[in-house]
């Protein structure tokens, strides 16, 4: 059974390591593990990271 | 088969979605949105889809995207006119009413002076709603003449253009409980309890979540309503009332359920997935018709 691998980025918040099992997708929403800041993916390759924006008016479900 | 989902955050609910046409060996290609630039009379690309799953958070994007695509003669899911009723409470209520589906009663006003008649009309407690948004966000419940009068002149001092059209609701004396019931392509698939010691029963509030079996009576409530609107896929909210039984309090156009998958044991991606599957394979006929 082969290990996978895992792809990281810096959180934006406090610069700690927020891991991805598989390849994130552009929009995608994260959790930095250890200061709890909700993140967005913001480019792919290489992947960045940067604070969510926070919730708008017309948001919802 | 093609099929897009367009979006413009990539939640819990849109990765197990993408998993989900995955599992069916269904190739969907995810569109953010806000990096898109439209041409509403070229549909270019758009026209090789045969249909879109639109999974946007922001209510505007999804309207704006629909609207266009379906210009384009593209299947969206939902289609434009079911978010627009179910993204407004008064447009969902209107269309309840004409359906005969029961629904809490409402009053509604847009001046100030007005909206104290309709508080005062409804009774204490009345409920207070913006006409759009979600999660229970400024949601008011008004237990005296003294709240309403405080709420109303913020909502119009403070308050978008929209918050100058004041719903009022019926408050409902459910027993600290509301249910949710998802429908997919006219069946309901699943149901779960929102329990909190808050009059606010959105999990987006803190209230705990459990499996419900569907009743007959649920069913067919939840169905007619979600017929009025003319969704594809919508989740029900329900209110038990004491008096006048189940009532239909709200539609969501664009459901969350991760948190409802283990709580159901209902697999609701891949169901949705399967009916968007569906819905495009029929697009796909109807479009190959000669006209």
């Amino acid at each position: 059974m082969s290990i996978a691998s895992t792809i990281t980025a810096a959180c934006p918040e406090c610069d700690a390591p927020v891991a991805f099992d598989r390849a994130p997708l552009n929009g995608q929403i994260a959790r930095c593990p250890d200061c709890s800041a909700e993140l967005e993916v913001t480019s792919t390759n290489p992947v960045t990271l940067e604070l969510a924006p926070e919730v708008e008016e017309d948001w919802g479900e | 088969m093609r099929i897009a989902m367009t979006y413009t955050r990539l939640r819990a609910e849109e990765r197990l979605l993408l998993d989900a046409f995955e599992a069916l060996g269904v190739e969907v290609n995810p569109i953010d949105l806000r990096e898109v630039v439209f041409d509403p009379a070229e549909p270019g690309e758009w026209a090789t889809y045969d249909a879109v799953i639109d999974r946007s958070v922001s209510l505007t994007n999804a309207l704006t995207a629909t609207r266009i695509l379906e210009s384009m003669g593209v299947r969206c899911i939902n289609p434009a006119a079911a978010i627009e009723l179910c993204s407004d409470k008064l447009s969902t209520t209107l269309a309840l009413i004409r359906a005969g589906v029961p629904t809490p009663g409402v009053r509604v006003a847009t001046g100030g002076e007005a909206a104290l008649r309709a508080v005062e009309t409804v009774g204490y407690p009345a409920v207070l709603k913006p006409t759009i948004g979600s999660w229970g966000r400024l949601v008011a419940r008004v237990n005296d003449r003294d709240a309403a009068e405080a709420i109303i002149e913020h909502r119009e001092t403070l308050g978008s253009i929209q918050q100058g059209v004041f719903y009022v609701q019926e408050h409902i004396d459910k027993p600290g409980r509301d249910i949710r019931v998802f429908v997919v392509g006219g069946e309901a698939i699943a149901a779960i309890v929102r329990t909190s010691a808050h009059w606010v029963t959105n999990t987006a509030r803190g209230a705990t979540a459990a499996g419900l079996p569907i009743s007959p009576e649920l069913r067919e409530i939840c169905v007619r309503s979600v017929a009025a609107v003319g969704a594809d896929i919508a989740a029900v909210d329900i209110l038990e009332c004491p008096r006048r039984g189940l009532l239909v309090n709200e539609l969501n156009h664009s459901m969350e359920f991760r948190n409802s998958i283990t709580t159901s044991a209902v697999d609701i991606p891949a169901i949705v997935a399967r009916h968007a599957v569906r819905i495009a394979e029929s697009a796909r006929v109807s479009q190959a018709v000669p006209a």
